[in-house]
């Protein structure tokens, strides 16, 4: 086992660049998550420690060792493709054992390992077949394996369970869980999937264009999202994000609604003119539309649409002519058309610089 | 279960509906030749018609088994094929292989590997006679320049060097073929089963040993299965290069089927050699295609 250390990381593909100055301590044991859009540089981020890419600034170190021009297979890591990547000519048993023949372990040794990790993972029936013939579920359960086998010091993910349906995305995630509490070793998980990212994780990466935009645990990158960004991509729906510009009285107002907030209790708004107000969909509360008057929290609005999720309901409601939503009680929920009263609870209000996206401190 | 069953006849019913027109198209203008050319070998007639068709049994077959020149013509045929597909396959993978990779003026690259297969074989065979020419050829002009050899060389006049001649024009020409078969077969390797490789600790050559080779069996078998009766049926190349010479050296079994039919005018003779050719092939791509069984 061992930490992962990138400092300064940067890689370019000719003049376009990838990741960007990329700075991360993964501790000994740690599960990370890597977490952003398509295309803002997690898979090249994995590769690069995984030593598929070459690393074009900085320095990766493993378990302090500097490792940017060491083989793959003497970095200790072992990866888990997305597309499983297994040898289709070759068995359950052969695909697994792979990297040991490969090493010279003797073959008793071999096969007392597989036996074992294919036991943990119930492939013990499949050994003798080709990945042909096995279901999507068991095909990652042999890349997963594989890379067991190996008793790397790190293991690395890339969006392994983004080709399963999603019952079974679930029950592999749990079963990625147990095996982390099993084996406890590092992990380098990337996935677009926020659900799996706020479950699996010890820490989230969040990526975006290159660049991290914020590293935490999950309930700090929920709680305390450090940019604008973030705030939008962790969460689902997405959190409403309002601009608004400030009054002579302090309070602020909308220039496209008549949205009006008072003074934001708390935030050190550094006397902007401008700033981005987010409140989560599930940090609002319905009341009777009798229930506009003394609080300035409490806004009048209408629903404009209301969509029944099972436990839960989603209402999109014009407040003060600004589109938000909101998450509610799925058992009994106002319907389309209602007139009612909202209150954005102002101890979850999130707010950010207009110019640099960055969260204003409390 | 029944529901199953009907569905199920229903299905093949359309299956051999849709094979049937084929199947008789092939029939017919596979078949009847190879019937044809069985008829006229176990007979005698004339091509004036003056000699109606007369049944004589394995006759022209009996007349074979002392035919020296037949014989000789089934292995040069036999070594021809052994020795110039083994070589057409490893250049093949070679050029497969280079051309798989990334580098600047990779479409050119591809193009000129093909031009040799673009044309036509009688073509290529004079061209290649001239340059074999023992009086003005470039072997023995750049040979004889450079001080690699004394005197000019009789490349086509000597019975081994005529045979190594001909090989060298024959995988000059088709190892590009070979080479487009296995670059097809090289591309639909997955790429992250190379990476998946360097992740278990492989070296290039054992990417190639435990991951290209087996998954390119298919295409070799393919492109190995289509050379080989290619091979076997060898006519232009030695018609053109050498005419069969020196003494028939250099005589393939189409060759001599040729003279035999069209400058002896015995084409009841001539279709027996045709026959054992035939027979020859399919004898050979029966065991590829079990070969290839086996194997799955
Ligand atoms: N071989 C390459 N050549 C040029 N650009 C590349 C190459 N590989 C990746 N990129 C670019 O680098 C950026 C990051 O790619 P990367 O594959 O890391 O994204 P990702 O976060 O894994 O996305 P996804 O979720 O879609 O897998 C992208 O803009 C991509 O276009
Ligand atoms: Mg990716």
């Amino acid at each position: 086992m061992a930490n992962v250390s990138l400092q300064q990381i940067g890689k370019s593909y000719g003049g376009a660049v990838a990741v960007e100055a990329f700075n991360l301590e993964i501790r000994d044991g740690e599960f990370l998550v890597l977490l952003g859009p398509s295309g803002c540089g997690k898979s090249t981020t994995l590769r690069m420690i995984a030593g598929l890419e070459s690393i074009t600034r900085g320095d990766l170190l493993i378990g302090d060792a500097r490792m940017n021009n060491v083989d793959p297979k003497n970095r200790g890591v072992a990866m888990v493709f997305q597309n499983y990547a297994l040898y289709p000519h070759k068995t359950v048993a052969e695909n697994m054992g792979m990297a040991l023949k490969l090493q010279k372990m003797p073959k008793a040794e071999i096969e007392e390992r597989i036996a074992g990790v294919a036991d943990m993972l119930g492939l013990t029936a499949y050994l003798d077949r080709k990945p042909g013939s096995l279901s999507g579920g068991q095909r990652q359960r042999v890349a997963i394996g594989r890379a067991i086998v190996r008793t790397p010091e790190v293991f690395l993910f890339d969006e392994p369970l983004s080709n399963l349906d999603a019952k079974l995305r679930v029950k592999m995630r749990m079963e990625l869980q147990e095996l982390h509490d099993r084996l406890g070793v590092t992990s380098v998980y990337v996935t677009h999937d926020q659900v799996e990212a706020m479950t699996l994780a010890d820490r989230i990466v969040i990526m975006d264009g290159g660049v991290i935009a914020q590293v935490g645990t999950p309930r700090e990158v929920y709680d305390k999202p450090a940019t604008e960004f973030v705030a939008g991509f962790i969460g689902s729906p997405a959190m409403n994000l309002m601009t608004m510009q400030s009054a002579a009285d302090g309070s602020w107002r909308s220039n496209e609604s008549q949205l009006v907030l008072p003074r934001l209790p708390g935030f050190d708004t550094k006397g902007a003119n401008t700033i981005r107000v987010g409140i989560r969909p599930e940090h609002m509360t319905i009341l009777d539309a009798s229930a506009v008057g003394d609080d300035p929290w409490i806004l009048p609005g209408k629903v404009m649409l209301a969509e029944l999720l099972g436990a839960d309901a989603l209402l999109t409601l014009s407040v003060c002519g600004e589109t938000m939503t909101a998450r509610v009680n799925g058992v009994d929920y106002p319907e389309q058309g209602q007139q009612l009263a909202v209150r954005l609870n102002p101890e979850q209000l999130h707010a950010f610089d207009h110019d640099s996206k960055k969260a204003l401190q409390v | 279960m029944n529901a199953f069953n009907t569905l199920e006849r229903r299905t093949q019913f359309v299956g051999i509906g849709f094979v049937t027109p084929t199947f008789l198209v092939i029939a017919l203008i596979l078949v009847y030749p190879v019937v044809q050319s069985i008829v006229l070998s176990v007979g005698q007639s004339s091509v004036d018609g003056f000699e109606p068709y007369r049944f004589v049994g394995l006759e022209h077959y009996a007349a074979l088994m002392d035919d020296e020149r037949f014989w000789r013509s089934l292995s040069v045929t036999l070594i021809f094929t052994a020795i110039s597909i083994p070589l057409e396959l490893v250049l093949g993978v070679g050029l497969a292989l280079l051309m798989n990779e990334s580098f600047h003026g990779k479409g050119l690259a591809r193009l000129a590997v093909l031009f040799p297969w673009a044309l036509p074989t009688a073509l290529n065979a004079l061209i290649w006679r001239w340059m074999y020419n023992a009086d003005y050829g470039l072997f023995n002009a750049v040979g004889l320049e450079s001080g690699i050899i004394g005197e000019p060389v009789n490349w086509l006049g000597d019975e081994t060097l005529a045979m190594a001649s001909m090989v060298i024009v024959s995988v000059w020409k088709t190892s590009s073929f070979m080479a487009l078969i296995i670059l097809a077969g090289l591309q639909s390797i997955p790429r992250d089963l190379y990476e998946a490789g360097r992740m278990d600790g492989m070296s290039r050559w054992q990417e190639f040993r435990e991951i290209t080779l087996p998954l390119l069996k298919g295409s070799i078998m393919v492109a190995l299965i289509i050379r080989s009766m290619d091979a076997l049926r060898t006519f232009e190349l030695p018609f053109s290069l050498t005419d069969g010479g020196p003494d028939s050296a250099t005589e393939t079994l189409s060759l001599y089927a040729y003279k035999v039919i069209f400058e002896f005018v015995e084409f009841n003779a001539g279709s027996a050699i045709v026959v054992v050719q035939f027979a020859v092939i399919f004898l050979l791509s029966l065991l590829y295609i079990f070969t290839l069984r086996h194997k799955d």
